[in-house]
């Protein structure tokens, strides 16, 4: 298991130079840079630049370089731990991203948590009781729960609770928390605002994943080693939870190294229609002013995530089923 | 009160029905499987028993009821199965009445403390009945612990100790090893291990030898062998090879589409068989004698569809001593041609019927 992990984690630093070659590429790719789009934004506004001041400003933010140095220059600042300065806030990139990525992942795990929860009871009450009333309103309830986008179920739901109740049920705090330090007050307000997000958020994985685990289960139910089982005298649920569940749960657990990125950037869409403070929004924020560094970080941050999020559930995987522990050993 | 058999009542109807040492008694027994396409008489009066220290041997070709049978025994037939009608009578202590098994709720407690206790369970395929992601030692210990209240540890021990009997090779260093990384022939042994965890005192093994090759089949046959005279154990073993029924049991049931076609003793059936059907088995069986490379004697024509069972005689149109009119007409009955040998045919129709 040990050295299982050890190999995992020694491709790690190859595929992170990788991804940083990607999002420094992705970065890169819209045409103009950041004096570009500040100028333009400048001269929306009404007043003009003059080339002189154009130049300096290239030279001074290190744009009028070859693209590979001005990449080799931002990877030597990573590796030294100095995310450099985002362009557009004028503050540095670690102190914009610092707690928002925080919340994110905060928001991520609770996410994932409870589609997990919901969706385990759910797809197994569907398999073992095949095509009963529940069987049906579960899976009604799964494509619709598939088919509507997560960024609608969000503005319906606001909708709903202005016009219904009055409030309104955006951001991760209340107002008076929202620019505070943390405090226990403060997790506690959080406590109480994550949970419509992380329900938003986790509806579409909840009903994928129920519906992926119903399928899964009602092909195990019928394999023979549910008979042996039962020629035992393994009481049904018992038997239902020790071994099919088990067997059904390792795609599931293999899908958890594409889902946890998804929820991570999936949210954008939603985290800035809900005003969440997480790193969706800055992410939109700095494409559009062309924000290099800060939408490099952000875009590495994300591959950082799901880099960690396969690594977690190749290490699940290879914990709950020997024949992969052992084969790659 | 729960229906029991007692010895009177069943003299009233043969008088050679039950005795004593009868463990299993399997009367009428018919099983359903109701599809959308119609339904299948996967079992359709089936009755046979079986005596303490006894090997019967249930004997047919590929889909006619065997497995369906033991399943209805052991009450896990699973829908859209079910058992509409028959009595499964079993006793559950020496010198104790024969209880009805179908007055139990089969999920209920009643019955799955009987399941792996009293009755168990050699499966038909032993890869797929063992869990991939389990470790032997744990499918073992499970299976003791749900009968007997005894820790992780003796449990253990007890499957050692099983595991040294089934001639396991280093049977401490299986435990914590996975049913892939066994040979077909020990995968066998860790389940006739497992079936014997509780000291069964019916054990039921569902073509046990078929998944594995001929060499360890006879080892995994004179196990078997071995440990049912030792124990005096009874012994339901399901094949569809009459090879392997000569070598292990006692008693034959010939099975054919969900009805018994003939029973009786194995010198019986093997020396004066009274079905066409067990004939026609009889002359499949390579012996030393047939030349090589002629080609052995095949039943002809193939199984008919569950659904459209033909009338009369389910063999008849497979049969060469056909009575036309009458075995496509009228359904045989089994008849007593010897005082335990029965036969379901108009050959033999002139003797008593059998009540069994
Ligand atoms: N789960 C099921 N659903 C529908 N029909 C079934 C089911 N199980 C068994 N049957 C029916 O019962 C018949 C007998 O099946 P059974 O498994 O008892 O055969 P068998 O004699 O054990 O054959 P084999 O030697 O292949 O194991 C089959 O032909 C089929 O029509
Ligand atoms: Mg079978």
């Amino acid at each position: 298991m040990l050295a299982f992990i050890l190999k995992r984690l020694m491709t790690l630093p190859l595929l992170m130079f990788i991804f940083s070659v990607l999002a420094f590429i992705l970065i890169q790719a819209p045409p103009g840079d950041f004096v570009t789009s500040y100028v333009a934004e400048l001269a929306a506004s009404g007043s003009s630049v003059d080339q002189l001041q154009i130049d300096a400003l290239r030279q001074l933010y290190g744009l009028d370089q070859p693209a590979y140095m001005q990449y080799f220059k931002w990877i030597w600042r990573m590796l030294h731990g100095d995310l450099g300065i985002s362009l557009d806030f004028q503050k540095p990139i670690s102190e914009l991203i610092g707690q928002r990525l925080l919340l994110t992942v905060l928001l991520g795990v609770a996410t994932l948590i409870f589609t997990f929860a919901v969706a385990l009871p759910i797809g197994i009450f569907s398999a073992t009781r095949q095509y009963s009333f529940l069987d049906y309103f579960f899976t009604v309830f799964n494509y619709v729960g598939v088919a509507t986008p997560t960024f609608m179920t969000a503005l319906i739901l606001m909708w709903l609770a202005f016009s219904q109740f009055g409030i309104t049920i955006t951001g991760l705090f209340s107002p008076e928390f929202a620019d505070e330090s943390w405090s226990w007050a403060r997790v506690i307000d959080l406590s109480k605002h994550i949970w419509l997000p992380m329900v938003i958020l986790g509806l579409d994985g909840t009903a994928r994943l129920a519906r992926i685990l119903r399928a899964n289960l009602l092909d195990e139910l019928n394999k023979p080693y549910m008979e042996m089982a039962r020629a035992k005298g393994m009481p049904e649920w018992r038997l239902v939870l020790k071994y099919p569940v088990r067997l059904a749960l390792n795609p599931l657990v293999s899908s958890l190294g594409w889902y946890l990125p998804l929820i991570f950037s999936g949210s954008l869409i939603v985290a800035t229609v809900l005003n969440l403070p997480t790193i969706g929004p800055l992410l939109l924020r700095s494409l559009i002013s062309q924000d290099m560094f800060l939408a490099g970080t952000i875009v590495l941050t994300y591959f950082g995530l799901a880099v960690i999020g396969t690594l977690l559930s190749d290490i699940l995987l290879a914990w709950l089923d020997p024949r992969i522990r052992m084969e790659e050993a | 009160m729960r229906p029991t058999l007692t010895i009177e009542r069943c003299q009233l109807g043969s008088e050679s029905f039950v005795n004593n040492e009868t463990i299993l008694s399997v009367k009428g027994l018919k099983t359903e499987f109701v599809l959308d396409e119609g339904t299948a008489k996967a079992v359709d009066g089936v009755s046979f028993k079986v005596d303490r220290g006894q090997v019967v041997g249930i004997v047919g070709e590929s889909g006619c009821g065997k497995s369906v049978t033991i399943k209805s025994i052991m009450g896990i037939i699973q829908k859209p199965g079910k058992i509409v009608e028959g009595r499964i009578f079993f006793r559950l202590k020496q010198n104790e009445e024969l209880v009805d098994l179908r007055s139990y709720d089969s999920r209920g407690e009643e019955m799955r403390n009987i399941r792996g206790n009293d009755i168990a369970l050699i499966p038909q395929e032993p890869m797929a009945a063992l869990s991939p992601v389990h470790t032997i030692g744990n499918q073992l210990v499970e299976a003791i612990r749900l009968h007997r209240n005894i820790s992780k540890k003796e449990a253990e021990k007890v499957a050692v100790e099983r595991m040294r009997q089934v001639g396991m090779p280093s049977p401490e260093e299986r435990m914590s090893v996975y049913s892939w990384q066994l040979s077909g022939g020990l995968r066998q042994r860790v389940m006739i291990a497992m079936a014997l965890m509780c000291n069964p005192r019916l054990l039921i093994a569902d073509e046990p030898t078929t998944a594995i090759d001929v060499t360890t089949q006879a080892q995994v046959l004179s196990l078997l062998r071995e440990l049912q005279s030792a124990q005096e154990l009874a012994m339901i073993f399901i094949t569809h090879d009459l090879g392997v029924v000569a070598q292990i049991a006692d008693y034959v049931v010939v099975m054919y589409l969900g009805k018994v076609v003939e029973k009786g003793p194995v010198d019986d059936i093997f020396h004066s068989p009274g079905h066409p059907y067990t004939k026609a088995l009889l002359a499949s069986i390579p012996t030393i004698h047939t030349p090589a490379r002629e080609e052995l004697p095949t039943i002809g024509g193939s199984l008919p569809h569950p659904f459209n069972r033909p009338m009369g005689c389910p063999f008849h149109p497979r049969c060469a001593a056909f009575i036309p009119g009458t075995c496509d007409k009228i359904p045989p009955t089994l008849t007593k041609i010897s005082s335990q040998h029965s036969v379901s045919c108009f050959l033999h129709s002139e003797n008593l019927v059998d009540t069994q």
